[in-house]
């Protein structure tokens, strides 16, 4: 008997923890084949999770607030690339840069936040789709800023940023001045492996914040408002209020991120950057285990480290096994939209699987009765 | 009593109507402070209405508001959102609970109103950053679960409760607000087992005691009997009776709700058909309806009969067609002729000549935005192939539209159907109008066996009339064998040749039409869970 149940609680936690034991799966399987050395992934993984960890726990506030997997990431973004081009037109580099880039992105970011929100407040039980729309939606209008109106409207100077015809951005901004300078002023090598403190640092604070937040009033709200609005509503919460909070506060953070990615990276790939990145934010916290209504700071980061050794390892593995490295470049884009899918799958059957347990529940107070009679 | 002090709430002739159609009129109602009053009546008697205007929901707004006076400690108040009513110390209990589910008891019972502390964040960006006081929160909803009396763990969340233990905790709720002096408790009963509606009763006797006066709507009589001061039965929109309780019996108060109108028995036409075979048995049904659960039930069904299915809300008779028919996930055996039917295929169902009428019209029961004539047309259409005509050898089907605009006239002419013409669209119609398309979708089919699920629901009374005779003529002239669901007892007893009631998700019971009201009365009260 408890074996069995043993055995029960095993198979429990297989089916609750699919998506990421299967990435443990093909991660042990590629590391070996792909032949890269212990300190080279470590330092890789590093780095990425200093680029990326923020971007992605930005995610955690509109599935507290039952949004789902948001997509309003994608708006901050736009607002850091914004900030940081024209912070680079005025070649304030470095650290002061960063910050002001940062600070700059914060009313972009609530501008473009609060529209969101509005919109999905008129779209409930819709949140992921819409938000994934609306940001093709800003996407164009982002566009139309970047390519129309920087230069004849919003003064841009310097011929580095600015496309040879004389108006628009280049479609990519160099941040040379500013790359990895975050990552770089409190470093420490453990090893062979760089160690960016100071990232990891205003990481960790963003993590207290968010168990901080939980605890107030407001964090109290949204959980009320992610379980059920309508029990929220009738206990006098501002539940359309409390959803446009949430949606501000996640693009305000995920500007934060966005600067923090840039920064990394040492450039801005001006009409693409911030398009991949919400699927690649949701996909990593997908794997991560997380679900629509349910995401941790664990998940994040479990979700981080599984993701992108899949993403270093795949395409050296596929190009050792199949001797061409584009089948692992598109192993790795069909994984994470692949991911995406399985999971919102997996939601889905769980869900239904909890609805029809009642009719067995009742069929089966009938076979006892019978039984007993 | 202490009927000296001014009363605590006095309503005084309160009416209500829902566009032209009369739920409540002239209610009067007076509770002192710790009292306890029991409301009891049929479904759609007008207790949850009543309950809704004192508490001023939107709903009552919305529909245009209400006639008569409210006062409250001998002052009149006219509450426009459930906040001022709240505000002014009315408490109320839902039948649907309005729990957080992934929230502790205590996070639930101080919901809103969470005790706060102050903190840096929040001196800059407004209280919404105060951080929950943990500590309070717990002596808060301890010191509510005492004054209830019945202990619940504070800790627990509330999707890992039994469902009773949910209740204790919306009481619980209201318990915490200070200024409670009324509670109102909607069918608490309902989802509690014998023990704990026990200790609800006398949780009930300890608020009395405390000053709190209770307003308590149940269908179980004998916990009205053990716990209230006073009884007020309704029925159809009125206060039939308005008694004390020690002066009373289950008997008489069942009696109350189902009404002693006996004089319309004397036109009905009840048949006998204990001789007829059986047409469709039902074996060890259960249906997953929310709110409408069935259990076990096992029913046989005489051809060329009318059979009512009745019962209280919530007791499972609309889970019974809404199963059969697969509307709702169910399991047992169905046979129509001695052939059985697969549960869960709507498809099947109709296949086999079943029809059905849902309660639900505007939802399942019509195309809102589509023509007379394709409402009436439609399932026969996609069921039967009927109304089409087939070219080159059946590739390619038309719509006979000429077959179809000539039934639709003949029903429209049959059931008295107000209309513009057949190719007016269904939301325009008025409801009773509409429900008459809905039976005329179904005579259209011209089934076997058809069910009609609560079809005078929210229709005149004229209509129902029109409605009620058209199902009667088309079982005697059409032989058709049906089983009507109904809440209103008295209009199964005009058309129907035997009654079941249902109650607690099984069959309580199976009378002819002739007897009295009270038996059926005592029998839906029987099994009430």
């Amino acid at each position: 008997m408890k074996n069995e149940s043993f055995g029960k609680k095993i198979l429990n936690f297989i089916g609750n923890n699919s998506v990421p034991i299967l990435f443990v799966l093909i991660c042990v399987i590629c590391i070996p084949i792909s032949g890269f050395s212990a300190s080279y992934l470590i330092n890789e993984i590093v780095t990425r999770m200093g680029r990326n960890i923020f971007l992605i726990l930005c995610l955690l506030i509109p599935i507290m607030a039952g949004m789902g997997l948001n997509f309003g990431m994608t708006l901050g973004a736009m607002a850091a690339e914004l900030a940081l081009i024209l912070v680079s037109d005025w070649q304030i580099w470095g650290i002061p840069g960063i910050v002001l880039a940062m600070i700059l992105s914060i009313p972009f970011s609530i501008v473009l936040g609060t529209f969101c929100g509005k919109i999905l407040n008129m779209a409930k039980g819709r949140e992921m789709i819409t938000s994934y729309i609306i940001s093709f939606f800003m996407n164009g209008i982002y566009q139309l800023i970047v390519l129309y109106m920087m230069g004849p409207i919003i003064p841009i100077k310097h011929s580095n940023v600015k496309l040879p015809r004389g108006y628009g951005i280049r479609n990519s901004v160099d941040l040379i001045h500013m790359r990895q300078y975050l990552d770089n002023l409190i470093a420490v090598r453990i090893g062979g492996v760089k160690i960016p403190v100071l990232t990891f640092l205003i990481i960790g604070v963003l993590c207290l914040f968010i168990i901080w937040f939980r605890k107030t009033k407001l964090g109290q709200d949204m959980r009320a408002v992610g379980q059920d609005m309508n029990v929220a509503r009738d206990a006098g919460i501002n539940v359309e209020r409390t959803r446009i909070i949430s949606i501000v506060m996640s693009t305000v953070l995920a500007g934060f991120g966005m600067v923090i990615y840039l920064q990394n990276m040492g450039n801005i790939a001006t009409y693409s950057s911030h398009s991949q990145i919400g699927m690649f934010c949701i996909a990593a916290l997908l794997v991560g285990g997380a679900s629509v209504d349910r995401a941790s700071i664990g998940n994040v980061f479990l979700g981080v480290i599984l993701f992108h050794t899949m993403f270093i390892v795949a395409p050296k593995a596929g190009a050792m096994i199949t001797g061409d490295s584009m089948i692992g470049e598109y192993f790795r884009v069909f994984i994470s939209y692949g991911v995406i899918t399985l999971s919102l799958i997996l939601y889905e059957t769980k869900k239904r699987k909890s609805k029809s347990l009642v009719g067995q529940q009742l069929a089966q107070a009938q076979k006892d009765e019978e039984e007993k009679a | 009593m202490q009927t000296n002090s001014p009363p605590l709430l006095e309503m005084r002739n309160i009416k209500k109507d829902f566009f032209g159609n009369q739920v409540l009129t002239d209610i009067n109602l007076t509770l002192h402070e710790g009292e306890v009053l029991g409301l009891c009546g049929e479904n759609g008697a007008g207790k949850s209405t009543l309950m809704k205007i004192l508490f001023g929901m939107d709903v009552i707004r919305e529909t245009g508001g209400y006639e008569g006076e409210i006062l409250l400690d001998g002052k009149p108040v006219s509450f426009s959102t459930p906040f001022e009513a709240l505000e002014a110390g009315i408490g109320m209990v839902h039948q649907e609970f309005s729990l957080i589910p992934g929230f502790t008891a205590a996070e639930n019972i101080v919901l809103n109103r969470e005790p706060k502390k102050r903190n840096i964040f929040s001196e800059v960006f407004g209280e919404r950053l105060d951080t929950l006081d943990y500590n309070e929160i717990t002596g808060r909803a301890e010191a509510a679960i005492d004054k209830m009396g019945f202990h619940i763990e504070k800790n627990m969340r509330i999707s890992d409760m039994p469902v009773g233990h949910k209740q204790f905790t919306e009481i619980a709720r209201e318990l915490s607000k200070e200024n409670l002096k009324l509670l109102i408790l909607d069918e608490p009963t309902a989802v509690l087992t014998e023990k704990e509606a026990e200790a609800l009763l006398r949780s009930i006797r300890s608020m009395s005691e405390k000053g709190i006066a209770v307003i308590f709507i149940t269908h179980r009589l004998h916990e009205i009997l053990s716990v209230c001061d006073k009884v007020v039965v309704m029925r159809d929109g009125f206060v039939v009776s308005d008694v004390p309780a020690a002066e009373t019996t289950v008997n008489e108060i069942s009696k109350w709700m189902v009404g002693r109108n006996v004089s319309s028995a004397d036109s009905r036409d009840i048949r006998d058909t204990s001789g007829s075979r059986t047409i469709l048995s039902i074996r060890r049904l259960w249906v997953d309806m929310p709110g409408e659960t069935v259990r076990d039930v096992s029913l046989d069904v005489r051809e060329g009969e009318i059979l009512g299915i009745g019962g209280l809300a919530g007791q499972g008779k609309l889970g019974i067609p809404n199963g059969i028919m697969g509307l709702y996930e169910a399991g047992g055996t169905v046979e129509l002729d001695g052939k059985p039917i697969p549960l869960n295929a709507p498809r099947k169902c109709l296949d086999a000549s079943l029809a059905f009428v849902s309660e639900d019209r505007r939802g399942v029961g019509l195309l809102l935005d589509e023509t007379l004539e394709w409402n009436i047309a439609f399932p026969a259409m996609q069921v039967q192939n009927k109304f089409l005509r087939s070219y080159l050898g059946g590739l390619v089907k038309w719509r006979d539209e000429k077959g179809i605009r000539e039934v639709t006239e003949r029903y429209i002419d049959e059931l008295a159907i107000k209309c513009t013409g057949s190719k007016q669209k269904a939301r325009e119609l008025s409801g009773g109008n509409q429900q008459k398309i809905c039976l005329a979708k179904a005579f259209a089919l011209e089934p076997k066996f058809l069910f009609v699920s609560e079809p005078t629901r929210g229709i005149d009374i004229g209509a129902k009339a029109l409605v009620l005779n058209a199902l009667k003529k088309f079982n005697r002239e059409s032989g058709v064998t049906v089983v009507m669901i109904s809440s209103e007892l008295e209009e199964l007893r005009q058309i129907c040749d035997r009654i079941a009631i249902v109650s607690g998700g099984k069959i309580a019971g199976i009378r002819p039409a002739s007897d009295p009201s009270e038996e059926f009365g005592m029998l839906m009260v029987s099994m009430v869970k």
